[in-house]
């Protein structure tokens, strides 16, 4: 019996369990490495297992896809065809020069100083996301958290971060971060959006592609109705108040360029801001391997390779268009890498449900995203004194004398001059910040190290799996 | 209504740790941010500049605005350390190496 080609898996969420449990159907050994010490990914986030969760679908969406999902995980890690690594954290994935084969680095343990290699004849990087918040005055107060944050907090440690939320800012995720923190006994005091959902049923087109978002839509309704979580539409968020932690927000009325309406605003007490505009996919494993991006996403073909032979990709870091999506790229994935690993071209027929769900959810997401866009005038409202890079604690003054007084037109020069996205964060959090506020173009940041790595490690002291 | 009435959740005993010398209470499987919440706490570090407060931003482990130090050790990430009996957290300060 020939052994197995085999395939690493880079993260467990709705893509890369969909991406291995197809791939090992169909001949391939799987190890699936993941930083997480359950799989899921962050949409199917599981609360801690000491934690004694018995209804942790009371805090998730799509809880029959999910338990499919994890009964496939279980039965091809029984049959052995599927190695799950948790608590790995992949600092960097390299094509080695002498095999030909992908090095995978991680870093696991409890302080994450052990480092690790897996081998692998083909990668699939299903890194995920993570949330894009533009600043305002007061957004580097404790008690404000991303929308996204609040809900993982919950969905993993079951905490809440206060009593009394605002959910703001502007997306689909507000929706199940509001009605989630209301259902866990949160007052959730407003939900301020600052585009205006129905907007999305003006694009006939993509409702007509995907007729079931409409009643997901009237689902949340009726529960920030049942909440009674008061929604505002076409508001923003203009300021969060505190010294030492958040105690209101003001909030405004915006009018269709975006603009403040004078007068419109209102202070509403609370502890806790939950906000969010959006997400950016994780690309720095794809870039370090020379993977083309398209914007800031990965480049995939019909196949859901990239242009780096050996490597596919799927889920968010392709291009943000949520865990339906995720999990149809992922199959797709799954399937072409087995054939390929064969010697095989794969034959398209074989996922063409798949391939026609991929089409729908990629057009609806295009609408979606187009009016989920973050007001026109957002950038002009950030006041001078108001920290952009949360870590380096550099102002939007000093961007703005980058810009306008040294002449800086791009990401990279205004960080050389400001140390704006030179910090632990590596300018994840205030790349969109200081863009918008540079008024340059949001590029890829080329990060070499995809996390903070010891240098014990760096110097080749690993640990190999195979 | 709380979180784990929610999920109906039947965690093990709980544990103490200490925060700055006060002694929480810390339930198994939690992390130190998760943990820090639940005591009502939400800032941990203060920064190197202006020497602001901070808390958990992102949650996820991207941010690292959540940096503290536990058991002597800084620039741990609060929202990913899972939180251990007897663990000594403390705000740290800066860098966390001046103390």
């Amino acid at each position: 019996m020939t052994e197995r080609p085999r395939l690493a898996v880079i993260g467990a969420g709705p893509a890369g369990l969909a991406a291995s449990l197809a791939a090992a159907e169909h001949g391939v050994a799987v190890t699936l490495v993941d930083a997480a010490e359950e799989a899921g990914g962050q949409f199917y986030r599981q609360p801690a297992a000491a934690l004694g969760a018995r209804r942790p679908q009371a805090l998730h969406h799509q809880w029959r896809t999910w338990r499919r999902l994890r009964s496939g995980l279980d039965r091809q890690l029984a049959a052995g065809r599927v190695t799950h690594l948790t608590g790995h954290h992949v600092w960097c994935v390299e094509r080695e020069s002498d095999s030909g084969r992908f090095a995978v680095h991680a870093l696991r343990g409890p302080a994450q100083e052990e480092g690790v290699v897996v081998r692998a004849d083909a990668v699939l990087l299903a890194t995920g996301g993570y949330e894009k918040v533009l600043p305002f005055p007061g957004w580097t107060l404790p008690g404000v958290v991303t929308a996204g944050g609040a809900q993982a907090m919950l969905k993993g440690g079951l905490v809440l971060p206060g009593r009394t939320a605002v959910v703001a800012g502007t997306g689909p995720l507000l929706l199940p971060v509001a009605t989630g923190l209301a259902a866990a006994g949160a007052r959730v005091a407003a939900l301020v959006e600052s585009a205006d959902p129905r907007d999305v049923l003006r694009r006939p087109s993509a409702l007509a592609a995907q007729p079931g978002k409409l009643a997901e839509g009237a689902r949340y309704a009726a529960l920030l109705l049942r909440h009674r979580v008061r929604t505002l539409v076409r508001h923003t968020v203009v300021e969060a108040h505190g010294t030492d932690r958040l105690e209101a927000v003001t909030v405004a009325a915006l009018d269709a360029q975006g603009r403040v309406g004078p007068g419109s605003e209102r202070r509403v007490p609370c502890d806790t801001l939950a906000v969010g505009h959006g997400m950016l996919p994780h690309t720095d494993l794809a870039e370090t391997l020379g993977c083309r991006l398209s914007g800031t996403d990965v480049y995939v073909d019909d196949e859901q390779r990239t242009d780096v032979p050996g490597v596919w990709a799927a889920g968010e870091t392709t291009g943000i268009g949520g865990a339906a999506l995720a999990l149809v790229e992922g199959h797709i994935a799954g399937r072409s890498i087995a054939a390929r690993l064969r010697g095989t071209a794969p034959d398209p027929r074989a996922w063409a449900a798949a391939g026609r769900a991929r089409a729908r959810l990629r057009g609806f997401f295009a609408a979606v995203d187009a009016v989920y866009a973050p007001p026109p005038g957002w950038a002009d409202r950030v006041t001078h004194d108001t920290v952009l890079c949360r870590c380096e604690e550099v102002t939007a003054g000093e961007v703005r004398t980058a810009v306008d007084e040294l002449g800086a037109g791009d990401l990279r020069t205004v960080k050389l001059l400001t140390r704006a996205g030179m910090g632990w964060c590596q300018g994840r959090m205030c790349g969109p910040a200081v863009a918008g506020v540079a008024g340059c173009p949001l590029t890829a940041a080329r990060r070499p190290l995809a996390r903070p790595v010891p240098l014990g490690v760096l110097a080749g002291s690993e640990e190999d799996l195979e | 209504m709380n979180p784990l009435e929610l999920a109906d959740a039947r965690p093990g005993p709980g544990f103490p740790v200490t925060f700055d010398g006060r002694t929480i209470e810390a339930l198994p499987g939690q992390t130190v941010a998760a943990a820090l919440w639940t005591a009502g706490i939400t800032a941990w570090r203060t920064t190197r500049g202006t020497g602001r407060p901070r808390g958990v931003f992102c949650g996820i482990g991207v941010c690292f605005d959540c940096l503290v130090t536990v058991n002597g050790r800084p620039n741990q990430r609060a929202c990913l350390v899972p939180v251990r009996p007897g663990d000594t957290i403390r705000t740290q300060e800066g860098t966390g190496h001046d103390d």
